[in-house]
């Protein structure tokens, strides 16, 4: 009970520190919005293609969103030393980064309704399957999010962080088969799309969404399970090895 | 009954740098120790040590029969630390800020209110309880960051440096919140480079240099062989090593040195009668422009053992504490 008063409060915190400011909440509205707009131009296919839209950009909103916000988080408590007192509670230190994460998979996974609740007032979305849907998104959430904690432990200044996170999430975007489909992505490239965690994230999504996906729906679920617990583990022992020296 | 904290041969290397090499030391139940020593000698990573915040590459900590080089986490619950640079959340307010680490010690909600509330007013913050902790001026923080540190009611209170770089007024008061908190029961681990503030709370004190433990004793035994000496510094101008020489023969009980500031200083085993030492500085040429006697006190304990001048220490670490 009392580790559990410990995690809500680190979330509650940083959920009132970082991710409910003004500018957050615009970029999470905006951000998708402008990603929706460019498509839907660029497409010039009416209405009815807007579906077709949604993978791509909610996997991008809730990449951005939830890499960006970590980097922040975690790599400014480290810098002013405030981390310490976290790594000082008496609390599980598994659940204490459980608790630090937590706050942007919730951002992620609010970013990523965005779209979708602006989508729902303008086309017919009963055809999604939300059953693989919404654990698709959440589980999308939190591989980003411990990919962004995988990075934001690596480096020591937030600069660092957004930038070696550019590393990651630009190629991502375009490898994952959210706009360029895996199949006809040059063989060598293959390989580095099938080692990314978003192109299981964006196959489970072009399934729910327009039931076309490449792999079943179980494979993209654990694969993106495993991504999530290697991602958490690594960033997990690093901070041990780095932080507490 | 445990030791409050017991530590056996720690080493520690950073890199080139041996920061603790191999030391041990017991701190009882209600204890206030100090750790006394220059900038860099190893005292906060002692405290990191201790606390779990760094691995030792040798030895063993055991807090309150806990052994924490096993189990680093184990014992978190029964210590509270206040570090050397206040590290409380800049977009909090006071109170929330004592709120927020009331519930990282698992403390329900109700009790994390009423309690932060109490502390404030106990530190006398409770006007600024809903400012944003980065408005808080260096002593309102240090306030703060120790209310913060005892917010759990810790058995075990780490307090790294708590008064540099703050203003007289305020280090009074927080020293007279330490010494109340020593009363109260709360076994307390205070590093320091204040030799003054070290002696006037302190029950034990360890000198620490270069990572190594060179003295550890109450302040009463460290001050014993003292004793008995009578120091005089007498400040005066033109004081030559040929006056030097002929004090020692005019005055052959005494024994003469001439420091920093052209001061002579005087030390006997007996009273120093100080007319006749002015008059004769002053047929010998010189200017004599103050004399005053010397208390012995933990600073010479501190300057023979260490070898380290205890004023160009503070000054050192003023320095630190303004630029932070």
């Amino acid at each position: 009970m009392k580790d559990w008063r410990a995690y809500f409060a680190i979330l509650a915190k940083d959920m009132k520190t970082y991710y409910l400011k003004p500018p957050n909440i615009s970029w999470g509205i905006i951000f998708p919005l402008v990603w929706t707009g460019m498509f839907f131009i660029r497409s010039g296919s009416g209405l009815g293609s807007i579906p077709n839209l949604l993978p791509g950009v909610i996997s991008v909103a809730i990449l951005f969103g939830t890499t960006s916000m970590l980097a922040v988080n975690i790599t400014f408590e480290k810098k002013n030393r405030s981390f310490e007192r976290l790594l000082l509670a008496p609390i599980p230190f598994e659940l204490l980064m459980l608790a630090k994460t937590g706050g942007a998979i919730l951002f992620g996974t609010a970013n990523a309704f965005v779209p979708v609740i602006i989508a729902a007032f303008i086309v017919d979305l009963s055809g999604i399957a939300w059953a693989a849907f919404v654990p698709g998104i959440i589980l999308i959430a939190m591989s980003s999010t411990f990919l962004g904690l995988f990075i934001a432990v690596a480096v020591s200044e937030v600069f660092e962080a957004q930038t070696f996170s550019n590393f990651f999430r630009f190629p991502m975007i375009f490898l994952c088969g959210l706009f360029f489909p895996i199949a006809k992505l040059p063989v060598f490239l293959k390989p580095f799309s099938y080692a990314l965690p978003l192109t299981y994230g964006a196959d489970i999504l072009h399934g729910a969404v327009h039931g076309e996906h490449a792999l079943p729906y179980l494979l993209d679920f654990g694969a993106l399970t495993a991504f999530c617990l290697v991602l958490f583990a690594a960033s997990l022992w690093n901070i041990k090895r780095k932080w507490i020296l | 009954m445990f030791d409050a904290i017991a530590v056996q041969g720690i080493k520690k290397r950073f890199d080139e740098v041996q920061a603790l090499d191999g030391i041990s030391f017991n701190v009882k139940k209600g204890e206030l120790f100090g750790f006394l020593g220059p900038n860099g000698a190893g005292k906060t990573t002692t405290i990191n040590v201790l606390t779990g915040l760094a691995r030792p590459d040798a030895g063993k900590v055991v807090i309150d029969g806990i052994d924490c080089t096993r189990r680093p986490k184990a014992a978190q619950h029964l210590v509270g630390v206040v570090p050397d640079e206040s590290n409380l959340y800049p977009e909090l307010s006071g109170f929330g800020n004592l709120c927020f680490c009331a519930a990282l010690y698992g403390m329900p909600s109700k009790e994390r209110k009423r309690r932060a509330q109490r502390l404030l007013a106990d530190f006398g913050l409770d006007k600024a309880a809903d400012r944003k902790f980065a408005t808080y001026s260096k002593g309102m923080k240090r306030k703060l960051t120790i209310a913060a540190g005892i917010i759990h009611r810790p058995e075990i209170l780490f307090l790294d440096e708590p008064t540099t770089g703050i203003d007289v007024a305020s280090a009074r008061q927080l020293r007279q919140l330490i010494s109340d908190l020593h009363q109260s029961g709360t076994t307390i681990f205070l590093t320091t480079h204040y030799i003054e503030e070290a002696e006037r709370l302190c029950d034990r004190i360890a000198f620490i240099v270069s990572g190594r433990i060179v003295k550890t004793d109450s302040v009463a035994r460290l001050l014993q062989p003292l004793r008995g000496r009578h120091v005089l510094e007498i400040t005066c101008t033109g004081i030559t090593a040929k006056i030097e020489r002929a004090l020692s023969v005019e005055f052959p009980g005494l024994d003469f040195s001439i420091g920093k500031q052209s001061i002579v200083r005087v030390e006997a085993g007996e009273e120093i009668r100080v007319g006749p030492l002015v008059r004769f500085l002053e047929e010998a040429g010189t200017e004599v422009a103050e004399a005053r006697k010397v208390k012995p006190s933990l600073e010479e304990v501190f300057i023979k053992v260490t070898g380290i001048e205890a004023e160009a220490m503070e000054k050192e670490k003023e320095r630190k504490g303004r630029k932070e």
